[in-house]
């Protein structure tokens, strides 16, 4: 069979146009009124792509090729349709598709080339498959613990990292034995098993707070066998998506872990065991300053600047519609109100904005933590929703504090500080907030969403101002 | 093969640089978006798995091509979709930019 000698300039140029497009895909995503421009361009590049490389030589068999696009389409489907509060896990899980797909083609190349691969191909190839395979089993791990099938707790135990490395070195190992000698096929098993378990052990120590580390890590890795995949396949594309989306982690888990305080070589190495050494429990009973909903209002209505900061305890309670509700109570009053985000809300980067947009809250209501954080002193009121380690002003005094250095929402400094909380038990990370015990903060006891509810009634009917 | 090594590197040199920039200009408002968007297109994996369903050269690589395609679809369809279901809801106060 002749293919035309036009073909492969053809798939070439496809490609090219393919590689533009996904390179504006992304430009585009740098604001809200064009993001939606960026994703249609990635889509068309796909489909160029895919398109291109159906034409390509030798190409005999599209019966299964189109049986394997529709299986893929049934499965996709449901994963984009999945509630916003589920999006980490399904992020994670599709960090873990990407990476088994990358691994499983590396695999199939391996066994049809091998023994004839150069060295060179042999390296890029363990590459692609080592990081394919841990970034399929941590991605895995990722979405059960953020799904709550596995336990967020971190499990740790003395030697853990040097245990873990060393399985990590026995895979790269392998794979230095294995660009000197293409032919031991033996070794390869082994080094994808002993990938595959690395990724496990990678993320047992990782608790749930340090998920938005984690999941910007993964992304990274799965960009990164992707690119090694186009080294071996010798695909431009393939190389370009790959370091676009290895960057693209690279950068969100380097942002990640600066909001979290925690080094860059940690964010490297990926080994952030959670080190929380149990704060001190039993201290002098402190006082705190209780106020009720309609308490709550009235301070609310005759505030004029409000910067509300909701966490990841406001979406648990599914109380983002109220809160919304109550943005267009005090808006309607007048009042000027705003939310504060910090970058680790919510359990992937960008996560809480995305809840907020949800409940049709205006995004240019959203402020980062940079941005805010000059603003509180003349703040009257900050609402404290469901976040509490971000808020910790031990994290600026105290040396002692586990959180010593991580940057927070300077809350304290406003007016007033009002936290929604169930009771008086420390947060996520165990770790005790002196906010609650300052003069001007109030405890709002309760559930979020009916606390919010109140005072949203409050406001209506209660506190005729 | 040298050749095809120095230029993939300088490829792969090049779009890093890109992917940078570009990146460090994404508003935090989008990360979510940004991430199931940059990984529908590192789905972009699924044309070497295309290759090898198409060629079936052995009944393993035949095998491990079809999962591929269907996890690499799957990431396709799915990551597009999210990623514009949550950019539609985002929605700015003013109604229309002067």
């Amino acid at each position: 069979m002749n293919t035309l000698p036009v073909t492969q300039p053809v798939i070439e140029i496809t490609y090219l146009v393919a590689s533009v497009l996904f390179i504006l895909s992304l430009k585009w995503m740098s604001s809200p009124s064009t993001a939606r421009h960026g994703v249609r361009a990635g889509e068309i590049g796909m489909l160029l792509a895919i398109a291109g490389t159906l034409l390509q030589h030798g190409i005999v068999d599209y019966k299964w090729i189109a049986i394997a696009l529709v299986l893929g389409t049934c499965i996709g489907i449901p994963l984009g349709l999945v509630q916003m509060t589920a999006v980490p896990q399904r992020t994670a899980l599709s960090h873990a598709f990407g990476a088994f797909c990358v691994t499983l083609v590396g695999t199939a190349e391996f066994y049809l080339r091998s023994p004839d691969i150069s060295r060179f191909t042999m390296a890029v190839l363990s590459a692609e498959v080592i990081l394919g395979s841990l970034t399929f089993t941590g991605s895995l791990m990722a979405a059960g613990k953020l799904q709550e099938i596995l336990p967020q707790r971190p499990l740790t135990y003395k030697g853990q990292n040097l245990v873990n490395l060393l399985f990590l070195a026995v895979a790269v190992a392998g794979a230095g034995y294995l660009v000197l000698h293409p032919g031991a096929r033996q070794l390869f098993p082994m080094m994808v098993g002993v990938s595959l378990l690395f990724g496990v052990l990678m993320i047992v120590p990782i608790g749930g707070a340090d998920m938005p580390t984690v999941i910007s890590l993964l992304n990274s890795y799965a960009g990164l066998s992707a690119a090694a995949m186009g080294f071996v396949l010798d695909s431009k594309l393939l190389i370009i998506a790959g370091a676009l989306d290895g960057s693209s982690g690279f950068i969100l888990s380097v942002i990640m872990s600066k909001a979290m305080n925690r080094s860059f070589g940690n964010v490297l190495f990926g080994a952030f065991g959670q080190v929380q050494a149990a704060a001190a429990a039993g201290q002098e009973a402190k006082t705190v300053r209780s106020a009720t909903a309609e308490e709550a209002a009235a301070i609310l209505a005759a505030a004029n600047k409000v910067v509300i900061i909701p966490g990841y305890g406001m979406a648990v309670a599914q109380a983002q519609h109220k809160v919304r509700e109550l943005y267009d109570a005090l808006s309607k009053r007048g009042v000027d109100v705003r939310f504060a985000i910090h970058p680790v809300a919510g359990r992937m980067p960008g996560h809480m904005n995305v809840l907020l947009a949800e409940a049709d809250i205006p995004y240019d209501r959203l402020v980062e933590m940079d941005d805010i954080n000059g603003e509180f002193p003349q703040t009257d009121v900050a609402l404290v929703i469901g976040a509490n380690d971000v808020t910790n002003p031990a994290a600026r005094t105290d040396s002692s504090s586990p959180i010593f250095g991580m940057p927070i929402l300077d809350v304290d400094k406003a007016r007033t500080v009002m936290v929604i909380k169930r009771g008086m038990s420390p947060g996520f990370a165990g770790i005790d907030n002196p906010l609650y015990y300052l003069g001007k903060t109030l405890m709002l006891f309760g559930d979020a969403k009916s606390f919010v509810n109140d005072i949203v009634h409050q406001l209506a009917g209660g506190g005729g101002h | 093969m040298s050749s095809a090594l120095i230029n993939g590197l300088f490829v792969f040199m090049l779009a890093a640089f890109i992917g940078f920039e570009v990146i460090r200009r994404v508003s935090p408002l989008l990360h979510t978006p940004l991430m199931s968007l940059t990984n529908a297109l590192d789905a972009i994996a699924v044309v070497g798995a295309i290759v090898l369903v198409g060629r079936h050269e052995s009944r393993l690589s035949f095998v491990l091509g079809m999962l591929a395609i269907i996890a690499a679809t799957s990431n396709i369809v799915g990551g597009f979709l999210i990623t514009d279901r949550m950019l539609k809801m985002f929605h700015s106060s003013r109604p229309t930019k002067p």
